[in-house]
C-alpha cells in the first residue's frame, strides 16, 4: 500500500484531498514517476536503437458503431520485434484505443487511458461523454512531447460509440491525433502508423457511407492487406502461424473482440481473393 | 481568566464513541449479505446520494452515517484500488487492503482528531463460492470484524442484524435475499415498533455478480429491482438489459492491458 511507513497510519492527504476525479492527475500527486512524459531522457535523439515500433491501425465508422482493426508486427529497426503485439483495445465498454509508434510508450498510454476511464465512472458515478474521452487522451499525448522529439513518439486513434447521439446510425465517431496533442474528429475512415499511407489509399476507394458493421470489418483487413503488401513494418495475415488482425468493433451493444476463428475466416478469403485479383 | 478542566483520557474517548454511535444510530440503515450468486447490498436511501458503489472489480463498498466523510473514504478507496493495480495486476487488489486501509485511516481520525468520523463502513469481496466471499465491517474507532454471511449497519442495526442473522442462508436466491433484507430493514422504525413496508423508490440495491469476469458490480434499479421485490419471484440473476452483452470467460487477459477482464476476453460466440 502507497501508504508507506507513516507510523499513524494514516492515509497520505493526496488519497482523501476531493479536488480531482481523473487518475492521471492523482499519479502526478502520489506517484510522478510512474507518468509517462515524468521521466528524464538523455539529451539527443537516441530511441531508434533501443525500442520496439507498432505499425498500422485503421479505423472506420459504420452504420451504428466502429470498427478498429490492427495488424501484429512491431519492428526494431530492420528486425521483426513481435509477430504478435496487440494494437487495439477497448478503452471501456463503449470506446477502442489503438497506438502506433513506440510500443513501450503506448502500451503504457492505453493502459494509462484505460484505468483512467474507468476510475473517473467509478468515482464520479457515470462515464465520461465521448468527446470528454477523446479530449483527455489528447492531453495525455501532449504530456509526452518532450519524450516524443527526442524519438519515443506515439500516436493513438480513438472511436466509439456516442450514447448521447440521438441517431443510433451516426453513432459511431473517430478521432485522429498527433504527437503534439492535437485532436481531430474524422469523418469516414482513418488510419495511423507507417502502412496508414497505403491502408487509407485503399479505403479511399473502397469507403462508402452507410456501410455494414460486418463489410466495415471486411474493408480494415482487406487495407490491413494492402498496407502489408507496401510496407515492411507491417504484418499481413500469417496464415502459417495462424496469426491475425485484431479486430474489434464499438456499437450499442457495447465492445467486442472478433474472436481468432472469426478473423481467421475473413483473413483467409481476403487472401483468397488476392490469389485471383492482386489489387483487390 | 480561563479556568482548565481535566479530562481523563478514557473519559474523551467515551465522549467521542458515544457522539460518532449518536450520530451513525439516527441515520438509514444499510445491510449487506451473501447469496449463492454473490454479494447483495440494500440501503434504504430516500436521496440520490450514493450509499453503495464500486471499488473494484470484485469489490462493493456501503456506508452509513455522514454522507461528507464517507464519501471521501470511498473515493480514497477507489484511489487506492486503482494506484494498485495499476501498479502490479488488477489480481492484486483485495478487500483485505482496501478494509486495512480504511482502518488505519479511521482509527487515526478517532485519536487524532477533535471529532471522530461518524460513519460505519462494509467493505465486500465476492469469491468463487459463498464460503469464500469477504464481508469487513469497519467502524468510527477503526475497529475491524470480519462478518460472514450478512452484516447490518446504522439505525437500530441491531434489531435489523437478529431478523437478517435468522433467515439467512447463503445459498439462497437473489429474489429471496433482497426480500429478506427489505424485511429485515422494515422490521424496524414502523408505528409502535411495528414493521414497515419499503417501496422500491425509497431502496438502493446493488450486487457483486459471482459469475461475471472483470468488473462484478451492478445496480439493479427500476424494473428489475420492482420484479425482484414481487412475491413469489423466484429471478436468480438482475434482470436487466446489459445482461445480453455480459461477455463470455475470457481466455487469458492479454498482459499489454490494464483493462479489466470483461473487456478484454474474446467475445461469445
Amino acid at each position: 500500500m502507497a501508504a508507506g511507513f507513516d507510523p499513524s497510519g494514516r492515509i497520505p492527504d493526496f488519497f482523501t484531498t476531493p479536488a480531482t476525479s481523473s487518475f492521471t492527475q492523482f499519479l502526478s500527486v502520489a506517484a510522478p514517476e510512474m507518468l509517462p512524459g515524468r521521466r528524464p531522457l538523455p539529451p539527443g535523439y537516441s530511441a531508434e536503437l533501443a525500442s520496439a515500433h507498432a505499425t498500422t491501425v485503421v479505423t472506420i465508422v459504420a452504420d451504428g458503431g466502429v470498427v478498429m482493426a490492427g495488424d501484429r508486427r512491431a519492428t526494431a529497426g530492420n528486425l521483426i520485434a513481435s509477430r504478435d503485439i496487440e494494437k487495439v483495445h477497448p478503452a471501456d465498454p463503449y470506446s477502442l484505443v489503438g497506438m502506433a509508434g513506440t510500443a513501450g510508450v503506448g502500451i503504457e498510454l492505453i493502459r494509462l487511458f484505460q484505468v483512467e476511464l474507468e476510475h473517473y465512472e467509478k468515482i464520479e458515478g457515470v462515464m465520461l461523454s465521448l468527446e470528454g474521452k477523446a479530449n483527455r487522451l489528447a492531453t495525455m499525448i501532449r504530456n509526452n512531447l518532450g519524450a516524443a522529439l527526442q524519438g519515443l513518439a506515439v500516436v493513438p486513434i480513438f472511436g466509439g460509440f456516442d450514447l448521447g447521439a440521438s441517431d443510433p446510425a451516426k453513432a459511431g465517431r473517430i478521432w485522429s491525433f498527433d504527437i503534439a496533442g492535437g485532436i481531430y474528429e474524422e469523418t469516414g475512415y482513418d488510419g495511423i502508423g507507417s502502412g496508414s499511407l497505403f491502408a487509407k489509399a485503399a479505403l479511399k476507394k473502397r469507403y462508402r457511407p452507410g456501410l455494414s458493421v460486418d463489410d466495415a470489418i471486411t474493408l480494415g483487413i482487406e487495407a490491413l492487406y494492402d498496407a502489408a503488401d507496401d510496407d515492411t513494418a507491417t504484418g499481413g495475415p500469417d496464415l502459417t502461424r495462424k496469426i491475425y488482425p485484431v479486430v474489434m468493433t464499438a456499437t450499442a451493444e457495447g465492445t467486442r473482440r472478433l474472436t481468432d476463428e472469426e478473423t481467421a475466416t475473413i483473413a483467409e478469403s481476403v487472401v483468397a481473393r488476392r490469389m485471383e485479383n492482386i489489387g483487390g | 481568566m480561563a479556568m482548565q478542566f481535566y479530562a481523563s483520557p478514557e473519559q474523551i474517548m467515551r465522549d467521542r464513541s458515544e457522539y460518532a454511535r449518536k450520530g451513525i444510530a439516527r441515520g438509514r440503515s444499510a445491510v449487506a449479505l451473501t447469496y449463492e450468486g454473490g454479494v447483495l447490498f440494500v440501503a434504504e436511501n430516500l436521496t440520490s446520494l450514493r450509499k453503495v458503489s464500486e471499488i473494484y472489480d470484485r469489490i462493493g463498498f456501503a456506508a452509513v452515517g455522514r454522507y461528507n466523510e464517507f464519501e471521501n473514504l470511498r473515493r480514497a478507496g477507489v484511489r487506492m484500488a486503482d494506484l494498485n493495480g495499476y501498479s502490479y495486476d488488477r489480481r492484486d487488489v483485495t478487500g483485505r487492503a482496501i478494509a486495512n486501509a480504511y482502518a488505519h485511516a479511521l482509527g487515526a481520525i478517532f485519536t487524532e482528531q477533535m471529532k471522530a468520523y461518524e460513519v460505519e463502513i462494509c467493505v465486500a469481496e465476492v469469491g468463487a463460492t459463498p464460503d469464500s466471499d469477504e464481508l469487513y465491517r469497519i467502524t468510527y474507532d477503526g475497529s475491524v470484524q470480519d462478518e460472514p454471511g450478512s452484516m447490518a449497519m446504522g439505525g437500530q442495526s441491531e434489531a435489523i442484524s437478529t431478523v437478517l442473522k435468522e433467515a439467512h442462508s447463503s445459498d439462497m436466491s437473489l429474489a429471496d435475499a433482497v426480500k429478506l433484507a427489505v424485511k429485515a430493514l422494515g422490521s424496524v422504525g414502523g408505528e409502535g415498533g411495528a414493521a414497515r413496508t419499503i417501496g422500491a423508490d425509497h431502496l438502493e440495491v446493488a450486487v457483486l455478480d459471482r459469475r461475471r469476469k472483470g468488473r462484478t458490480f451492478r445496480r439493479v434499479t427500476g424494473a428489475a429491482l420492482t420484479a425482484l421485490l414481487e412475491p413469489g419471484s423466484t429471478a436468480t440473476e438482475p434482470a436487466s438489459d446489459e445482461e445480453s452483452a455480459a461477455p463470455a470467460p475470457p481466455e487469458d487477459k492479454p498482459s499489454s492491458s490494464a483493462g479489466s477482464a470483461d473487456l478484454e476476453g474474446d467475445a461469445k460466440d
